[in-house]
């Protein structure tokens, strides 16, 4: 009779380096998501807040259509239905593209949200000091839209990590998909699930750690 | 008339349909301090505001120190200026506002140091020593470091002034800076006002507090929806005169 316990053990010494590298992959998706999310999505944000009626509009019908789809969709849509167009990504570039694209709309909408809630007194007060507009945005507006929208921020990277699971049905080998790889070695289906889970929460509970720890460090005093 | 600072004249304001300016003409000389009282909606923030182009207007012209103002005549044509003309004339005066606009992310110095740098380019140690004398000049020499929501409305208000004097204005503008203050609160921040006009700083001012007005100003204006209704000494306006609406306001008011 197999002795379960220390079959579990020796499975997670086995395993531990394909768990780590897909842990990176995991990791690498969610960053490189979330950075081309957050710079596309503050440009989205500014046409949203300051655009004309044209960049508005464009950029309001990006924000509701990306936010009205499931990530799950817009992961199989960059992945099989550009191959129409004969665009081919391969799985890591359709699943950055496609949580990137997804993250941007958020980003964009607290953005819009973070620059419309500051006080239009901030405004007056730059341009009577003689700031011009951009000088105004950087040294006036965009410090105290960054911290209004660092906690919402922070649940979309965590968001996003998450979501990166899900680009394991294209065939990412992240966390998600090197443990169900594991499993169909070994059975250990519950205990398995229970480490991917538990790295998961890792990371996760990490970012919302080290973002409280910012948001208290940048508050306004 | 070298001496002229401001000269506005015919100034015609009008959101859509409301007019709330219908041709105001008023002046004022090197170093004097006019104050501008008249009940709500009458015009004299809107008035302030045009001054230092925050808003637009449709008619008259504004000249400081000669100089015409936001608008240029091209083609016999009136035209806004460029947004960088704008910037620059705005630099001519200094406002000071009702809701104080300090800006919440930086301390009392870095609030008077921003534009000293961005728009003045001096050194950070000549803004710094600017925003030092003027913390000084407003009885806040140590608070230097504080952030604005450390600091009491009078203080903050007080710091807005420095900030404000600090671009070194040809004309201080103060749009009712006490209204939003707490009774005990008011007197600091008229002081620190007072003093200035003391100095010889250009002022024009409008406010609520009558015995101030009467005590500060060489000047006082009342206006009355979008007019100048009466003007005059203070003792002209307060005393002696004898328009209907100016005692009706006066009455509703304390002195």
């Amino acid at each position: 009779m197999m002795n379960l316990n220390t079959g579990f053990w020796h499975e997670l010494w086995i395993s531990i380096d394909d768990l780590a590298i897909g842990t990176g992959i995991a990791l690498t998706v969610s960053i490189l998501a979330i950075i081309m999310g957050t710079i596309l999505g503050v440009l989205i944000g500014l046409a949203l807040t300051y655009g004309n009626f044209v960049l508005r509009t464009v950029a309001r019908v990006y924000v509701d259509v990306i936010r009205g789809i499931p990530v799950l969709v817009l992961i199989l849509t960059f992945f099989y239905v550009l191959t129409i167009w004969g665009i081919n990504l391969k799985p890591f570039q359709a699943g950055v593209l496609s949580l990137g694209v997804f993250s941007a709309a958020h980003v964009a909408e607290m953005t819009r949200g973070g620059l419309q809630n500051i006080h239009k007194g901030q405004n007056e007060a730059s341009m009577a000091l003689g700031l011009s507009f951009p000088q105004t945005f950087i040294s006036v507006l965009m410090p105290q839209a960054l911290r209004q929208i660092l906690p919402t921020w922070i649940n979309t990277v965590i968001e996003t990590v998450k979501g990166s699971t899900l680009v394991s049905i294209i065939g990412v080998v992240e966390i998600t998909l090197v443990t169900q790889q594991i499993i169909a070695r070994n059975f250990l289906t519950m205990k398995f699930y229970a480490v991917c889970a538990l790295i998961y929460f890792c990371i996760g509970f990490s970012i919302e750690r080290a973002g409280k720890y910012i948001e208290k460090k940048i508050a306004i005093k | 008339m070298s001496n002229r600072v401001l000269e506005i004249s015919n100034l015609q304001k009008a959101y859509g349909n409301h007019q709330v300016l219908k041709g105001v003409d008023l002046s004022l000389n090197k170093g004097e301090a006019v104050s501008i009282i008249g009940s709500s909606g009458s015009g004299k923030t809107t008035l302030l505001r045009c001054v230092n182009l925050l808003e637009e207007f449709q008619g008259g012209s504004i000249k400081i120190d000669g100089k015409t103002i936001g608008y240029k005549e091209a083609d016999g044509k009136r035209q806004r200026l460029s947004n960088r003309e704008i910037t620059h004339d705005r630099a001519l005066t200094g406002m000071v506002f009702q809701s104080f606009n300090l800006f919440p992310h930086l301390t009392a110095a870095e609030n008077i140091t921003l534009a000293l740098k961005k728009v003045q380019k001096k050194s950070s140690v000549e803004a710094l020593e600017i925003a030092h004398h003027w913390l000084g000049k407003v009885g806040l020499p140590d608070r230097g470091e504080s952030y604005p929501g450390q600091l009491s409305g009078g203080q903050q208000q007080r710091v807005a002034i420095a900030r404000a004097i600090a671009m070194n204005p040809l004309i201080m503008l103060f749009d009712e800076v006490t209204s939003a203050l707490d009774p005990e609160l008011i007197n600091e921040v008229l002081d620190v006002i007072k003093s200035l006009a003391g100095e010889g700083m250009t002022m024009l001012i409008v406010t609520h507090e009558m015995r101030f007005a009467y005590e500060v100003s060489k000047k006082v204006i009342f206006m009355n929806e979008g007019v100048i209704g009466v003007e005059g000494s203070p003792d002209d306006v307060f005393k002696n005169s004898d328009n209907e609406r100016l005692k009706a306001f006066l009455s509703s008011t304390k002195f």
